[in-house]
């Protein structure tokens, strides 16, 4: 299970009137799978910098064994997620200016996985879930060995294909940081988008909806939506792919022709129709009413 | 003993990035047992980011577009040092690379007609890159390893490969690396291995490139005896942010040119006009006027020299940086805000919208951005036959940016991710060939793994010596002043001077700590590679003495007919870095046709 990071840090002294900007104080989780504490580094500030410059700073100065995952640092490889303050994030995003200076910032691993070193995580949990999912399938091409949607249509899609694999938001997914035990039968927030952008692919022609019920676990989300605050790429988790999802299982599994209706109204439309509808200035992906608790959900 | 996990598969593929994936897919859709070893976490490849798009000749936008005028943008834009037959093959295999991913479940942007959307950018002559907004290497990344994943490829994440492992007759059989983890080693038997391991951006101070990119690949490739080829040309991306200082170097992409944005200097000059070069001249308005109306009608008007390739940009903002008409950080300033609705901003460029709204609290919508040159391509890399990318070495295949020739002395925009696939695939196709005719299992040399993880650990028996990060602080300075955008003589040689002392240095590098995941300990060893292929960097860029594409030198400015025709090869021998000149390929006279017409 997760590791206790500690206590919270003490307060910064002022520096006296005239100083020179004061050092930034950094409370850096460091230690392994047996155990570990804060350690307090200080470093002169310098303009603009993110939380990630920082590690890296204290990292080539004075820790340089401090195992800290990042690739791209533009926000757009999802490896440096952390607990910045307590609050998970991205180190490569989160600017230094936007943290308070009258107290040390704490720079902790993600808590629902299991430690590495220092602020590595063992993500593995997330691909192996990964293997899981039942790949997109299509249906034939067109004649002309193209395939033609509309882009009203991938719209949804394409907003679940801004996830970066972060995994904050199964790191703050309730149902597995605080149960461990959950991890075998639960898919977590990020898999619920996956399985949600190809339940909603135009083109594929797979119903996984009886699988995302009775092996994704998706009924233990009980909509908190904290997946969706942290979220980097603002994706709208818990209105734009879990209640969508719960209600299409829903409906398969208590009402058929609910369930038809929606087949017929929803889900995968010619294009034309598609066009039709855009032309007619109607909505499309609306965002989800508010879900009321089912049978299968668990509180 | 302690080292003793092993692996055998008919082809391991080393990088996961577009190039290693699409191979490992190939190989394994043949049916070899096929292993993908990636330095990071699967999905996290420097492909994602990729912003702009991938270049195919799919005529949906277009239908005038073929795989000729790619061809020939290609190699124009390469300026003709491009291997012709990879140029070729890529213009032609393109399109069903793209579709492909489609079939694996990219979502492209779509036309009004529900076909792939398709976008302008430099140096290619009609709208031709596939998009998802301008986050089209993560919907890359992300198609490709679901296929992988769902085709049950046995992945090694976090995983360095340290050296390469070869038979009596020269062949590549084996590699060796380790568990970034645990520090633990992990030995791999091999029919057939791809090299994808990407660029080698890390040794250079201002670049777009991850932590990933240190050349490895095309280390692994030199070490084991291997050529690579036309190590010179660098491109340095024209837009790379310039301010905050963390920030420095962060892609910003030509997709914001190729939607409309334009360049201006301190004076509000849009500069690009003064500096339409000849080879481009017939292509390219020759007025604001005749430029702003290329947008809305590109049958009657020339494209703005904005959208002029990235050598030729890059080069522009240098000199008018130079000249001291440059932005307040050094830059220059590119402007969408006054040309393009807020609205049209954020749906078009969702990902620059935020990157400067994060980083640098900019509204990019409202107020111009600040860019200016970042080192971001190698051009040059391992040197590969063009239809199967065999090396040098037998039972070796690189693909991607890891290997050279595809796109000459210059790289096109949206040209990376379209080669990614299509050359990942022959890479695949080729090693999966060789590994399957092959019986029996690799025979793995235990004394050559003993070599390379007792060279590996002895880091952390150098007492005394500087450490990893110092040193590649140095390598980066060095590389930056010396070998950067604009080269002369006196400083490419004091760099090779530079080089050889910082070799040393390194070879005494002592890491603190222990093995279990120590990037002080990754970098000394990723240093071994960057020190490798600067050395052939500098050493190619000496011996070309002229200038062409990413290549710039200032004592030889303009092409020189004796290197009109001709490679830079450098290669290992006897331990020592080595230089020669070697013919390139011919291209056939029913292809040199099309660029008859041409300024060349």
């Amino acid at each position: 299970m997760a590791i206790d990071t500690g206590p919270a840090p003490t307060t910064v002294p002022e520096p006296p009137p005239g100083a020179p900007p004061k050092d930034l104080v950094m409370h850096l989780w460091r230690g392994d799978a047996s155990g570990g504490r804060f350690q307090e580094y200080r470093v002169a500030p310098q303009e603009g910098e993110v939380v990630l410059d920082v590690v890296h700073r204290i990292q080539a100065t004075q820790a340089p064994d401090l195992a800290v995952r990042w690739n791209c640092k533009a926000g757009k490889c999802g490896s440096c997620s952390a607990e910045i303050n307590g609050r998970p994030a991205l180190m490569c995003m989160t600017r230094m200016s936007t943290l308070p200076t009258d107290q040390p910032v704490t720079v902790s691993p993600m808590r629902a996985f299991p430690i590495m070193r220092d602020l590595v995580t063992d993500v593995s949990y997330n691909f192996e879930v990964a293997k899981l999912i039942p790949a997109f399938k299509p249906g034939p091409r067109d004649p002309d060995g193209l395939r033609r949607m509309a882009q009203v249509d991938i719209d949804r899609g394409q907003e679940f294909h801004k996830c970066i694999e972060c995994f904050l938001c199964q790191n703050v997914c309730h149902v597995i940081r605080d149960h461990e035990e959950n991890k075998p039968r639960y898919a977590g927030p990020r898999f619920f988008v996956r399985l949600a952008e190809l339940e909603m692919h135009p083109l594929d022609t797979l119903d996984r909806r009886n699988y995302i019920r009775e092996d994704m676990g998706i009924g233990l989300c009980n909509i908190t939506k904290c997946c969706t605050e942290v979220c980097p790429e603002d994706i709208h988790i818990t209105d734009n792919a879990i209640i969508p999802l719960k209600e299409r299982i829903v409906d398969a599994h208590y009402d058929p022709v609910a369930w038809l209706g929606r087949k017929i109204t929803g889900r995968p439309v010619p294009l034309a129709a598609a066009e039709a509808r855009k032309h007619t200035g109607a909505a499309h992906a609306q965002p989800a009413a508010p879900a009321t608790p089912e049978p299968g959900d668990i509180a | 003993m302690p080292d003793s996990e092993r692996h055998d598969f008919d082809v391991v593929v080393i990088g996961a990035g577009g190039a290693g994936l699409r191979a490992a897919i190939e190989a394994r859709e043949k049916g070899a047992r096929t292993a993908l070893v990636c330095k990071s976490l699967l999905g996290k490849a420097h492909t994602v980011m990729a912003e702009g798009g991938i270049a195919a000749a799919l005529g949906n936008v277009w239908p005038e577009d073929n795989w000729e005028v790619h061809f020939r943008d290609t190699m124009r834009g390469g300026k003709m040092l491009n291997n012709w037959r990879m140029a070729q093959i890529h213009a032609l295999e393109a399109p069903e690379r793209v579709l492909e991913l489609e079939e694996w479940g990219a979502l492209f942007d779509r036309t009004q007609d529900g076909r792939i959307l398709q976008r302008d950018f430099g140096g290619h002559r009609y709208a031709r890159l596939a998009h998802v907004g301008d986050r089209t290497g993560l919907e890359m990344i992300r198609a490709l390893q679901n296929r992988a994943v769902s085709i049950g490829i046995d992945v090694f994440m976090e995983c360095k490969i340290v050296r390469l492992l070869q038979d009596g007759t020269g062949a590549v059989n084996g590699a060796v690396g380790f568990w970034r983890e645990s520090g633990r080693f992990v030995t791999f038997g091999a029919k057939a291995i791809v090299i994808a391991t990407g660029g080698l951006g890390k040794a250079w101070k201002f670049t777009t490139n991850s932590w990933e990119c240190t050349g490895d690949g095309m280390a692994l490739a030199l070490w084991a005896g291997a050529d690579l080829i036309d190590m010179e040309a660098i491109q340095f991306h024209p837009t790379g942010m310039v301010w905050p200082p963390s920030a420095r170097g962060l892609l910003v992409t030509e997709g914001v040119r190729g939607d409309g944005g334009v360049l201006k200097n301190r004076d509000g000059e849009r500069f690009m006009f003064n500096y339409i070069s000849p080879f481009f001249a017939a292509e390219t308005a020759e007025t604001i006027e005749e430029g702003d109306q290329w947008y809305t009608n590109k049958r009657d008007f020339r494209r703005p020299p904005e959208l002029l390739p990235r050598d030729e940009v890059a080069r522009a903002i240098n000199s008018e940086v130079k000249a001291g008409r440059g932005s307040p950080h050094g830059g220059v300033f590119l402007d969408i805000a006054s040309r393009r609705t807020p609205e049209e901003i954020r749906r078009l460029l969702p990902s620059m919208y935020h990157q400067f709204k994060e980083l640098a609290d900019i509204d990019i919508t409202t107020t111009p951005m600040e860019v200016g040159p970042t080192c971001h391509y190698a051009m040059g890399g391992i040197r590969v036959e063009a239809d199967t990318e065999a090396t040098t070495v037998a039972g070796l295949y690189a693909a991607g940016e890891a290997a050279g020739g595809m796109h000459g002395s210059n790289r096109l925009g949206g040209n990376s991710l379209s080669d990614l696939v299509v050359f990942g695939r022959r890479a695949g196709l080729a090693a999966a060939e060789r590994a399957l005719g092959m019986p029996g299992d690799p025979d793995v040399s235990e004394s050559q793994v003993a070599d390379v993880t007792r060279h590996a650990r002895s880091y952390f028996d150098n007492e005394g010596g500087e450490d990893a990060y110092a040193l590649h602080r140095d390598l980066q300075d060095t590389m930056q002043s010396l070998v950067g955008i604009i080269r002369v003589e006196r400083e490419l040689l004091e760099a090779k001077e530079r080089l050889a002392d910082l070799a040393e240095r390194a070879a005494k590098c002592a890491v603190e700590g222990n093995l279990q995941f120590n990037p002080g300990w990754h970098l000394a060893l990723d240093l071994e590679s960057m020190l490798a292929v600067s050395n052939c960097t500098t050493l190619s860029a000496i011996e070309r003495r002229e200038s062409r594409g990413g290549h710039t030198r200032d004592d030889y400015p303009g092409f020189r007919p004796e290197f009109e025709n001709v490679n830079m090869i450098t290669r290992l021998v006897d331990g020592e870095y080595t230089i020669a000149q070697e013919p390139k390929p011919q291209m056939p006279g029913e292809l040199s046709k099309l660029f008859e017409d041409g300024a060349h």
